[in-house]
């Protein structure tokens, strides 16, 4: 398996540095989604599969998607793509870094972390994954923050919807052929891709998945289900989404505050702490499928596509 | 010859002929002159590369659940590649290629 290693980090570097210096910027993102599932393969090696699942769900899978999002807007605006000579100062600064940061990995020591101290208490954690444990109560604190930075993040989406556009559809206006490839493939995968979703969730508390996995799941189904032309996309400000917008934190801060009870901000008690986190977490899975549903949609473009 | 020796085989047989499809999807996708014929050289190598996988991966399953989520994965896959090949096509056409 050595030889596979050394050929996976050579292939994620030639990747990267594909996605860096390659001509045109469609290809550009094309080499970041290879980089994206490369490195998930990387983290399956290093037996985290967990990181893995959110890497090529997210870091590739979501991002990629956003990019060519982004990629495809800038053709329409008919902006010439950038074909600037190496910035250098940004390219010795992120080598600095780069080196820097190899520096540091060197001197690590193999040994095993954290690893005793979170298996010691993991039993009164109320979860069996000893990363859904540290996610979702002994560093519960950063996952809420978390949370909170993802509703930011649809709210910078709304000051680019145009002013008669605030009440239509969120996204561009989607024309799928009635009876057509598209619209049949819509109405079969969402129930699978709702089971799976849901089933991620709930093997969170045990096995790798959780509310992000989930949520990411969830939310590839409803695009499609958009793009199918099966449902009309919601409103990007209605008042039901933005509801399941804020479910996940809110019911998350809500635990937190209850926390206080027993003795601080976010510390659930041994024999309640199961069903905190699974609420928590089907809040935050909710909540993280509206967001990056809404974000991949974007803001209305009614106007645009007549 | 013993049933695990023959296990082994299965595997590797069924995977190496699902890496000789994938090989020649890419050498298809590299080589082929326009859009489509490059779709049916993708398309093949998904549905047929990815099956042997799947299938040489079933024979080493511990359990019927991990054989029925292979499936599962290929059948998932097999739909969306279709689907997505479909879609490539049409935007080609629509563009005037030929």
């Amino acid at each position: 398996m050595a030889v596979f290693d050394l050929l996976l980090c050579a292939l994620i570097l030639l990747v990267a540095v594909a996605a860096i210096v390659g001509k045109g910027l469609f290809r550009a993102v094309v080499f970041f989604v290879i980089y994206g599932v490369l490195l998930s393969l990387a983290w399956v090696r290093l037996d985290a599969p967990d990181v893995a699942l959110a890497e090529v769900a997210i870091g590739a899978g979501l991002t990629g998607v956003l990019l060519l999002g982004a990629v495809g807007r800038l053709a329409r605006s008919d902006a010439d793509e950038p074909a600037e000579p190496i910035d250098w100062p940004v390219a010795v600064a992120a080598s600095v870094v780069a080196a820097l940061l190899v520096g540091a990995a060197i001197k690590i020591t193999p040994g095993t972390g954290l690893e005793p101290e979170v298996r010691a208490v993991l039993t009164r954690t109320g979860v069996e994954n000893p990363v859904t444990a540290i996610l979702m109560n002994l560093r519960a604190w950063d996952t809420l923050l978390e949370s909170m930075v993802l509703i930011t993040a649809v709210i910078g989406l709304w000051p680019l919807a145009q002013g008669g556009d605030w009440m239509e559809p969120a996204g561009p206006a989607h024309h799928a052929q009635p009876g057509g490839v598209l619209s049949g493939f819509g109405r079969l995968l969402p129930p699978v891709a709702l089971l799976v979703g849901v089933y991620l969730l709930w093997a969170g508390a045990s096995q790798p998945g959780g509310a992000f996995q989930g949520g990411t799941v969830l939310a590839a189904a409803g695009v499609l289900c958009v793009m199918a032309g099966v449902v009309r996309a919601p409103g990007m400000a209605a008042p039901a989404w933005r509801l399941a917008l804020v479910a996940g934190p809110a019911v998350f801060a809500a635990f937190g505050v209850a926390g206080l009870a027993w003795g601080g901000f976010l510390t659930f008690p041994e024999a309640w702490a199961k069903g905190a986190i699974l609420t928590i977490e089907m809040a935050l899975t909710l909540s993280i499928a509206v967001v990056l549903a809404l974000l991949v949609l974007g803001p209305p473009q009614a106007g645009e596509a007549r | 010859m013993s049933v695990e020796l023959l296990r082994q085989i299965a595997v590797y047989a069924l995977t190496g002929a699902g890496l000789v499809f994938f090989l020649a999807g890419t050498l298809g996708v590299v080589r082929f002159p326009d859009t489509f014929s490059r779709l049916h050289a993708l398309t093949k190598a998904d549905n047929l590369g990815l099956g042997f996988l799947t299938l040489g991966l079933a024979v080493n399953a511990e359990r019927w659940a991990d054989v029925a989520k292979l499936a599962l994965i290929w059948a998932l896959v097999l739909l969306a590649a279709g689907t997505v090949a479909q879609l490539v096509a049409r935007s080609a056409l629509v563009r005037g290629e030929r």
